[in-house]
């Protein structure tokens, strides 16, 4: 399954909820809001990082350079993708279930 | 692959339409299938073609009905979301047109991913 | 995963409806509720799970009166009249909340997260909202 989230972790709970409860082999997706996730060095970076052996995580690349964060060190393991990077992801998967 | 397609969320206010735009048009590019996509929610207002934005700005709705027309998209507002919200036939952009919930289980059933975009 | 059944030389899928949002507040638990029906209308395999702030739709005793809005709440008991059978509740989530399935307007599953987390991944279309 691949799961999408779009809200940054330091708002609201989706991040977290969407790591209770994707199983293991499956893939989450940050877009929109949800970038912020990926950044390695904050308060939250260690949710993902503690995931990174059983979950693949990936975040979309055009959302990332949209908020100045281009730069930016992401968790290691998080993969950078595009919108057709994004389209690969879901058909890879038979289901997607984004986290609203 | 046949790809459905649920936009829950309005234009401007939220990404959501901006970025099940964006995966739309990355999808077609692939070869893929754009099966259905559904306006849902406040994602009725995507089809009111009373929407002006400023001239420096993106036209969503625009967007969306030329990316409809283009590809020959399935374009459905749903009824009961857009009669609450004073969309009616008269206000739809070119390509939209206005339909009933079960098209969106249709969606769910008929194609091979069904991906949401919201808030 | 897409193992998908014939009924009727229909394809049934199994369709997952996940509330996560509180009602009232926002139209989206309403609205979710309305696309469940119709997908049971469409003879589907329908599940509806409720975690986070979304067993808050399932609290007994409201009353919408001071607010204006309908309340939606008794639809979760015509559920049944669809065939909608299949109702979880996330125990960590309800218990966050200090509540327990006796506080809810309708029978439903409590599951943990565990359990949560297969049936999820048993599911053809996930609805989360």
């Amino acid at each position: 399954m691949l799961h999408t989230v779009n809200k940054s972790p330091f708002e609201r709970n989706n991040l977290q909820s969407c790591l209770r409860l994707a199983q293991k082999g499956s893939a989450v997706l940050l877009i929109e809001d949800g970038v912020y996730g990926a950044l390695s060095g904050t308060a939250v970076s260690g949710e993902i990082a503690d995931r990174m052996d059983d979950i693949s995580f990936y975040v979309l690349g055009p959302d990332i350079a949209a908020r100045g964060l281009g730069e930016s060190p992401l968790i290691e393991g998080v993969q950078v993708v595009d919108y057709g990077g994004f389209v690969d992801l879901v058909a890879e998967h038979e289901v997607t279930n984004a986290w609203l | 692959m046949k790809f459905g397609i649920l936009v829950n969320e309005g234009p401007f206010t939220h990404q959501a339409s901006d970025s099940a735009y964006r995966f739309a048009e990355a999808a077609l590019a692939k070869g893929h299938e754009v099966w259905r996509v559904f306006f849902y929610h406040d994602g009725v207002n995507n089809s009111n073609k009373l929407s002006e934005p400023q001239s420096d700005d993106r036209n969503l709705v625009k967007l969306w009905s030329e990316l409809g027309q283009e590809h020959d998209l399935d374009l459905v507002v749903c009824v009961a979301a857009a009669l609450r919200r004073g969309i009616k036939d008269e206000l739809l952009a070119a390509g939209f047109r206005i339909s009933g919930l079960g098209q969106l289980v249709e969606a769910g059933i008929q194609a091979d991913r069904l991906v949401v975009f919201g808030d | 995963m897409s193992d998908e059944m014939e009924y009727q030389g229909e394809v049934v899928k199994r369709f997952m409806y996940v509330n996560r949002k509180a009602p009232y507040g926002t139209i989206y638990a309403l609205e979710n509720l309305e696309t469940v029906l119709i997908a049971a209308a469409f003879d589907q395999d329908v599940s509806v799970v409720f975690v986070d702030d979304g067993v808050y739709q399932l609290k007994k005793g409201q009353d919408t009166k001071g607010i204006g809005m309908k309340n939606f709440s008794p639809t979760f008991r015509a559920l049944n009249d669809y065939d909608v059978e299949k109702l979880y509740v996330e125990k960590e989530s309800l218990e966050a909340r200090g509540l327990t399935a006796e506080e809810l307007v309708v029978p439903v599953e409590v599951v943990g997260t565990e359990e949560l987390r297969e049936i999820m991944a048993q599911q053809d279309v996930v609805l989360s909202c």
